[in-house]
């Protein structure tokens, strides 16, 4: 699938302080692209001048291919982080308003709303008032009117912030369901394991850098340490001793006679010789490969760069 | 375009229905209505009258004062203890006690009262004895009679006209034109205070509640501060309809309900004045001549002119006044934090309201011709000025330069917004504010 969305060296400096500094990023077409990275490092700049709301100092984006120019807006649905709506304005009001807004007719509008509304459960609310909604509801509403004009590209900032975990549940459901029907998404989000979960590719931003770039899977296999758990039964120190020098025990806990290790294979040893060596001494019940999860990853990757700066 | 439309459309709509925008439209013309009828009706109501005891020892004063409307005088010819006693007991309301020694030290003059006299009464009881103390020593020590006192006395009126440069002549309006000059000014400030606040909260509201930032992904920050004050311009001329129409409609409405108590009021005058010709004469002189001095001055003035201008003015003012709102509504966080950019934006409107009474004394004065080119202030004074008679020129001035301060207004809090809009939890500095005006898009 090529490129959706391709940004080249975007640079933007507010002021004295510099938000992006020659940013990269390529987003794939149909699928999930996780934007991540810890407060301050500058998504929220990258994701405004995606949306057009500020322009970049240098560099470039291309939508499609080409230059991104408004034409492209009502292609766009953006959920921002800090969510917002009328206060005062009655729901279904408010969701046709901002449904004109990105360019909708506003009869297709009616229709495709309620049945938004019916399937997320909340069409008798149609004509309360926003603020007599509870929070996880305003979301839903929020959510709806970032999908409902069926742009080819979705950024959502933390999608699941402020709801239960049946509706967040519901809303990653969606997210998928939009990206089997041919919607690419941008998800900026520190929630890891759903990182993991859902997105095919990443980009960490840090201090304004891109960090780290890649396929989730790629990633992974790029930060594996050689780590592995052991299961046996049998005595831990004749275990320990039949590793010798080949791997370093980092962890082990007995429970029930059961033993579980987990140890770092050295000298560029495999799986197998760690087998051959243990096998005469204890009862092996499983081996398994210790991937990083991608929390891991983001906490090394933002540490090493933090540190590094700091010394 | 068509998003301008659409924000035009909301925030007008939104408006609109609202509670307070009901009432006030429903408040505005009672108040307006109230003001007009009250008095009028208080006059014809004159059940309020004083029946004030006289007791005279100088027997100087004796039907020396006149009855008014409100006043009636009793000369019972007893002793000041005598009348106090029975002040409770009779219907007078209060006595008038003048010591023999009243025309030499007139400070000496007292009321007694159950009931207090109003300030009017007083000054009419005040003034009629000192006239009549008046003529009293000018018969004993100048020998002037009655009738020489009365061929004496002559009120003066003038008529004051502007000698325009072509010659022709153009008589100023006189009170009329003081009362449509204040109206209008009162109107202007209010409209601009009131709306311009509106948007200044509007933008604040879209910046609290986080929306500005999904709208802003769908159309420049500068149609929606456009859409904003339009929106709120269409519900402001929506609401000076309505009082228009609807105190209008109550006071013709109230009148030809109370027309019927008008005219009988009228009548009982009018018998009054039959048995006393002199005087209804002397009264209905006087009234003519009031009447065809209010229509004289009506006739003067150039309603449509006025009715233009005042169009103009309202509208083009609060344009300027409410781009300069939403730039400060752009900037802070919540509405408490406006105080120190509200300061310098609502001066220059306070002052004009403050001023236009000496321009009103003035009105061709150094003062009001600056303050009526000046365009933070032309909105107000221009309109204070007018019913006065201004010539083209300035009028022509005046209102260029308020299109192109408000066409700058505009550039300058655009350029504000579209950063200010953005920014959450952060003091801003004007230092800082005039950097953004430099930041390119």
């Amino acid at each position: 699938m090529s490129n959706l969305l391709v940004a080249d060296k975007i640079t933007k400096k507010y002021q004295s302080h510099l938000a992006l500094n020659e940013v990269s990023i390529a987003v794939p077409g149909q699928s999930i692209f996780g934007l991540l990275g810890p407060n301050g490092a500058g998504k929220t700049s990258l994701i405004r001048i995606i949306n057009q709301i500020t322009g970049p100092d240098s560099g470039s984006i291309t939508f499609e291919g080409k230059p991104l120019s408004k034409k492209h807006i009502e292609q766009i649905g953006y959920l921002p982080e800090e969510r917002g709506l009328y206060k005062k304005m009655k729901v279904g009001e408010q969701a046709l308003y901002l449904a004109q807004l990105k360019g909708m007719e506003k009869y297709e509008a009616k229709t495709k709303l309620k049945h938004w509304f019916e399937k997320f459960d909340i069409a008798p609310w149609w004509n309360k008032r926003i603020e007599e909604l509870s929070k996880g509801m305003a979301q839903k509403v929020q959510f709806i009117v970032t999908v409902l004009h069926e742009p080819k590209l979705l950024i959502l900032d933390e999608p699941f912030s402020g709801f239960d975990p049946i509706n967040a549940n519901l809303i990653k459901e969606e997210i998928l369901r939009l990206r089997d029907n041919g919607a690419t998404i941008v998800l900026s989000t520190h929630n890891m394991s759903s990182v993991e979960e859902i997105c095919e590719h990443i980009a960490l931003i840090n201090q304004s850098n891109v960090v780290l770039n890649g396929a989730v899977k790629q990633i992974q296999q790029d930060f594996k340490e050689d780590i592995f758990e052991v299961t046996f039964k049998g005595n831990k120190i004749a275990f320990t001793n039949a590793m010798w020098t080949g791997a370093e025990l980092l962890d082990s806990k007995e429970s029930d006679g059961i033993t579980t290790s987990t140890v770092r294979l050295l000298n560029n040893l495999k799986p197998n010789d760690l087998l051959k060596a243990i096998l005469p001494e204890v009862e092996i019940l499983g081996l398994r490969e210790i991937v990083p999860t991608m929390s891991e990853i983001f906490i090394k990757k933002v540490q090493e760069k933090t540190g590094g700066n700091h010394e | 375009m068509n998003k301008t439309v659409l924000i035009i459309q909301r925030e007008y709509l939104t408006r609109v229905q609202k509670k307070s925008f009901i009432i006030m439209s429903i408040l505005g013309p009672l108040l307006i209505a109230a003001l007009m009828i009250v008095p009028v009706w208080l006059a014809t109501q004159d059940e309020d009258k004083q029946i004030i005891e006289v007791v005279d020892e100088t027997s100087l004063f004796i039907n020396k004062l006149e009855d008014t409307e409100n006043l009636s005088f009793d000369y019972k010819f007893r002793s000041l203890s005598e009348a106090k006693k029975d002040l409770y007991s009779a219907n007078t309301t209060a006595i008038l006690f003048i010591p023999d020694v009243a025309i030499t030290s007139p400070n000496t003059i007292q009321i007694f009262y159950k009931k207090k006299p109003s300030t009017s009464s007083m000054g009419y009881i005040k003034s009629a004895l000192s006239n009549t103390i008046e003529d009293k020593k000018l018969q004993d020590f100048y020998k002037v009679s009655k009738d020489e006192i009365n061929a004496i006395k002559t009120p003066v009126r003038i008529v004051s006209s502007k000698l325009k440069e072509s010659g022709e002549e153009q008589q100023s309006g006189g009170g009329v034109a003081m009362v449509v000059a204040f109206a209008s000014a009162i109107f202007i400030y209010f409209f601009i205070f009131l709306f311009g606040v509106q948007v200044m909260r509007g933008v604040i509201e879209e910046k609290t509640s986080r929306i500005v930032e999904v709208i802003i992904s769908s159309v420049k920050p500068f149609q929606l501060m456009m859409g904003k004050i339009i929106g709120i311009a269409l519900v402001a001329l929506t609401q000076f309809l309505l009082w228009v129409v609807l105190s209008t409609a109550l006071i013709t409405g109230v009148s030809s309900i109370f027309a019927d108590e008008f005219a009988a009021a009228e009548r009982n005058k009018a018998t009054i004045e039959q048995m006393n010709p002199d005087a209804a004469q002397l009264s209905l002189d006087k009234k003519e001549n009031f009447i065809a001095e209010v229509k004289n001055n009506i006739e003067m003035i150039n309603f449509p002119l006025i009715l233009g201008c005042f169009l103009f003015y309202f509208l083009v003012g609060y344009l300027l006044y409410s781009a300069l709102f939403a730039a400060i509504g752009s900037v802070v966080d919540q509405e408490a934090d406006s105080q120190q950019f509200m300061m310098p934006v609502t001066i220059p409107l306070i002052f004009s309201f403050v001023i236009a009474q000496n321009v009103m004394d003035n009105p061709d004065g150094p003062l009001a011709f600056w303050t009526s080119i000046i365009p933070f202030t032309s909105p107000i004074i221009m309109m204070v000025r007018i019913p006065f008679g201004v010539q083209w020129w300035e009028l022509a001035l005046s209102m260029g330069l308020l299109i192109l301060t408000f066409i700058g207004a505009v550039w300058f809090a655009a350029k504000i917004y579209r950063v200010g809009i953005l920014m959450y939890g952060k003091k801003v500095s004007y230092k800082e504010i005039g950097k953004w005006l430099f930041y390119k898009n």
